[in-house]
């Protein structure tokens, strides 16, 4: 199938500053692509970019398999919904709706059709004479989304949609999201720089630092592979543990040995054939350490360790450790009979490892 | 706040006299803002007196007492027959004058000022800055300085002493202020509004006339009452700018007053003022209370 939207070699600057540099994305129609990093990293440029509200500085840009690099966003065959949402607060919900079909100069009776049929999926229908300035964020939200899918476009973009929200109803729109994604189908261009607003929405991420894409994977892959340390670091929460360490040869196997603080090193020994350097930072998320006895698997090693801090959560209690001169976060269960200041025996899923060059911060394996 | 239980028995007292002190404050305030209200409102009380008194009575009471006898002879005087030099059809012509200069220059220069304004807040272009520091230099120009060249632009355009001419004199010199009210009331109009109706596929028009317009009418109105008044009142450029038939009221009063032989007709004088002051002040009543609303008008939520 023809990419919906394919962008090659984008690049955009400022002046003399480069915010944008050979961004190369595309996705397939159905796809749920997020832009997710810091703030500053260009993701939001991106996305103006991709609407045609910023011109781009170099590179291509396909939308549904038409050339759109200097197209005017009107004739970009996209919606857009914004983080303030952006409604116009002189006109009431049902004309903030179709304002843009009576601009296109659609005829009434088909306006009124496609407002009936957006309101009802959106349960906004009891709204539609009032003003924006009558309505909470969520409603806001709703009405915002609405102005989109009249549109019917090829393509959606998200500038951070839930921002604006509070935590609670964070969640719940959120879910009406991936919702309104399954029952259309559409492609969709979410920006946002919450992680797990990324992890739970996308069929395919896209991590972005400093106007550069980091990795582009699926959940799984960016979660459990992460290209380098950044990602590492981002994706996760709490974060995962990167914990530096030596490595050597012992026969098959790699000997990996921990420094701790006033007791003997921890070591690990991973069979896997890789090819590891002398030094390396090996990751490790907190749920791939466990208590003893709570993990099984093949390459579940175990080692006792001294409890820093014990932090109950609810579902899961967090064990902090202070290894190789990190503080590492274990996620065990909530039951544990973990004291801080005690010893206890801890097990490492050496599956789940990824390695990273210290210097370079690329992962090794 | 910490020991909200504990009243100490002086406390009692400590309030009573901080009561008293606040209502002392408050009745000096007051005393001092009626002090000042009278201050302000003297001259138009003798204006008043004075233009219903008969010219015997002016001469021989005090210009502070209220008329013993109450004529509206010297209002009629001022509108109808009160000589403006050669001419001696009081200040009614003018007045006209006045209300056709005055209502094309508000109107033009307040939709003119709007676009800029929307330009200036919302498409900023390379240069917008500089051009809009040029724009704003117009509102601390002194007028003295532009009479010559502006008499030398009108002769060129063969609008010297005419209407038309002295629309475009206000129009022009009223640009500055008005685009700095609209500029700074659409600044404050988040830019994803604009983006957002481009995507609806609005262009430029259609987005000020759709969205920005019906957003503005606070800013309009501080627009309307700020050159209605700059307008109306002004002297210098009616004075320079007009020729015989085209002058505004305020130069027509001033004919009134000055060019009077023989015994000075103060009622007459004074009516004449009150009448050619009459409408800023009905503009200034009617829609005042949207003036200082506009002027602290700020963002604009939804």
């Amino acid at each position: 199938m023809a990419p919906i939207l394919d962008i090659k070699h984008l690049r955009k600057s400022y002046g003399p500053v480069d915010i944008l540099k050979d961004i190369n994305v595309s996705i397939e129609p159905g796809d749920f692509l997020v832009l997710v990093g810091p703030s500053g990293c260009g993701k939001s440029t991106l996305l103006n970019c991709i609407a045609g509200l910023e011109p781009i500085t170099g590179g291509q840009l396909q939308i549904a398999g038409q050339d759109m690099t200097h197209v005017s966003p009107k004739d970009r065959n996209i919606a857009m919904v914004f983080q303030s949402y952006a409604l116009y607060p002189t006109m009431t919900v049902a004309k903030n709706i179709t304002f843009g079909m009576k601009v296109r100069g659609v005829d009434q009776a088909n306006q009124q059709a496609k407002l009936k049929e957006v309101a009802e999926l959106l349960q906004i229908d009891h709204l539609l004479n009032r003003k924006p300035g009558q309505l909470s964020g969520g409603q806001r939200q709703r009405v915002a989304m609405g102005r989109a899918l009249v549109r019917e476009p090829a393509l959606f973009l998200f500038d951070e949609p839930l921002s604006n929200l509070d935590a609670k109803l964070r969640v719940e729109m959120r879910t009406e999201i991936k919702k309104l994604h399954q029952t259309l189908n559409a492609s969709i261009v979410y920006v946002t720089h919450d992680q797990i607003e990324a992890m739970t929405l996308a069929t395919k991420i896209v991590v972005m630092k400093g106007g550069v894409i980091q990795q582009i994977g699926t959940p799984a892959e960016i979660y459990n592979q992460p290209a380098n340390l950044f990602v590492a670091d981002f994706m996760g929460s709490p974060a995962m543990n990167l914990i530096p360490a030596k490595v050597a040869r012992d026969g098959g196997s790699h000997r990996i040995e921990i420094t701790r603080p006033g007791e003997a090193p921890l070591v690990l020994s991973d069979p896997r054939p890789l090819d590891l350097p002398g030094d390396v930072i090996m990751g490790l998320r907190p749920e791939d350490i466990a208590e003893a006895g709570f993990r099984a698997g093949a390459q579940v090693q175990q080692a006792s360790c001294m409890v820093d801090m014990v932090e109950p959560a609810g579902a899961d209690t967090y064990v902090v450790s202070s290894l190789g001169g990190r503080q590492v976060t274990a996620r065990l269960h909530a039951e544990t009979s973990a004291r801080a200041g005690q010893p206890l025996d801890l097990a490492f899923d050496l599956a789940k490892v990824s390695y990273f060059a210290p210097q370079t911060g690329e992962r090794l394996n | 706040m910490t020991d909200a239980t504990y009243v100490s028995p002086l406390a009692g007292q400590r309030s009573t006299s901080a009561r008293f002190g606040r209502i002392a404050l408050r009745a000096g305030l007051y005393a001092m803002l009626i002090l000042f209200a009278l201050w302000y409102l003297m001259p138009l009380f003798v204006m008043i007196t004075t233009s219903l008194k008969s010219l015997d009575e002016i001469r021989t009471g005090s210009l502070v007492a209220l008329p013993r006898e109450i004529t509206f002879e010297p209002w009629r005087i001022a509108w109808s027959q009160a000589c403006t030099g050669t001419q001696c059809e009081g200040l009614k012509p003018f007045m006209w004058n006045s209300v056709i200069i005055a209502i094309p220059g508000v109107l033009i220069s307040t939709l003119i000022g709007a676009l800029n304004g929307y330009v200036f807040a919302q498409w900023r272009f390379r240069g917008a800055n500089m051009i809009f520091a040029l724009l704003l230099f117009g509102c601390f120009i002194p007028f003295q300085v532009v009479l010559l060249p502006m008499a030398k632009m009108l002769g060129i355009l063969h609008l010297a002493g005419t209407i038309p001419g002295l629309i475009l004199v206000h129009t022009i010199y009223g640009l500055g202020f008005t685009t700095l009210f609209f500029r700074n009331y659409y600044v404050t109009i988040p830019q994803e509004l604009v983006r957002a109706a481009k995507i609806d596929g609005a262009a430029f028009f259609r987005i000020f006339w759709s969205i920005f317009l019906p957003l503005s009418l606070p800013i309009i109105v501080v627009s309307v009452i700020w050159q209605f008044t700059q307008i109306w009142n002004d002297f210098l450029f009616g004075v320079s700018f007009s020729g015989p038939g085209t002058q505004p009221v305020t130069v027509a009063l001033n004919n009134i007053v000055n060019s009077t032989t023989g015994v000075k007709a103060y009622n007459v004088d004074m009516a004449s003022a009150i009448i050619a002051a009459l409408p800023t002040l009905f503009v200034y009543v009617v829609a005042g209370k949207y003036f200082i609303r506009g002027l602290t008008a700020g963002s604009v939520k939804g």
